[in-house]
């Protein structure tokens, strides 16, 4: 540990941090990313169910399946808490393997934005079958 | 903090990842967070049938095709796996936040519960996928 003045070599790094308050930040996600798990526990279970009859019904069953406020609103759920569930997730595995601080900002913009993009596009894809309808 | 002297003896270091014997905790952590991020990736099949489904019949009769074929079915039973898997592990750590199944036989036995009740729930959605005719 280099010293930084004349007192540091001497101080514990505990000594160091009393006083200073908590973290400030990061309890939010970490309680975050327990609610989402919470949610998802239901929300996996109901989809897949779900593909099952997804899997039977063709386009037309897709539509008519859509067309159900209750399925609509349970993939919508699914989409958002999902996507900030896979967030909080894989930000954490960046933290833990990714030391060098610009390839980790980068890597956590990246993240971001595929989670944001994803999010946007399924659930504007899924409110446009879901209140007018499919085909184009 | 003492700083070492020169010619002091090295300190021992702590035990590397790559000597430890796997045990089943160790195991199902790992699964836990490869799972995570194969889901990652596997999400973007369902974004997929979105936009498959937003772009018309065509495109979504062409996108479940594609599903539907050998090597699809064997992605989406990697799916299956990785959800059901994540999930087990997922309600591993839950209980944990409660203070709970730390003790070691405790630990161990939920790791074997959760690998067993991924296998047996994908083996299981598949069956039911065969008999009811959405394979």
């Amino acid at each position: 540990m280099a010293a930084h003045s004349k007192n540091s070599a001497y101080r514990t790094p505990l000594g160091r941090a009393r006083g200073l308050g908590s973290a400030k930040s990061g309890v939010g996600r970490f309680i975050g990313e327990r609610v989402t798990s919470v949610a998802l526990v239901f929300l996996v279970i109901w989809a897949v169910g779900s593909a099952l009859t997804l899997a039977r019904g063709g386009y037309d069953g897709a539509l008519h399946w859509l067309g159900s406020p209750v399925n609509a609103v349970l993939l919508l759920l699914l989409l958002v808490v999902g996507f900030y569930h896979m967030q909080v997730g894989m930000t954490v595995i960046i933290e833990d393997y990714i030391g060098k601080p610009v390839t980790k900002a980068l890597l956590l913009i990246a993240n971001a934005f595929a989670c944001w993009c994803g999010m946007a596009l399924t659930v504007v894809c899924v409110l446009k079958v879901a209140l007018i309808g499919g085909g184009s | 903090m003492a700083l070492a002297s020169p010619g002091a003896r090295e300190r021992p270091l702590s035990p590397h990842i790559l000597i430890w014997r796997w045990h089943v905790t160790m195991a199902m952590s790992i699964f836990t967070r490869v799972t995570g991020g194969a889901l990652y990736a596997g999400i973007f099949l369902l974004a997929g049938w979105a936009l498959a489904l937003v772009s018309g019949r065509q495109a979504y009769d062409m996108y479940m095709g594609l599903l539907g074929s050998i090597p699809g079915k064997v992605v989406l039973f990697g799916f299956t796996l990785a959800v059901f898997l994540h999930l087990g592990g997922g309600l591993r750590h839950l209980i944990w936040d409660l203070g709970k199944g730390y003790a070691k036989g405790e630990a161990s036995a939920s790791a074997w519960a959760a690998m067993i009740f991924s296998i047996v729930a994908s083996v299981a959605v598949w069956v039911i996928a065969a008999v009811t005719g959405a394979l």
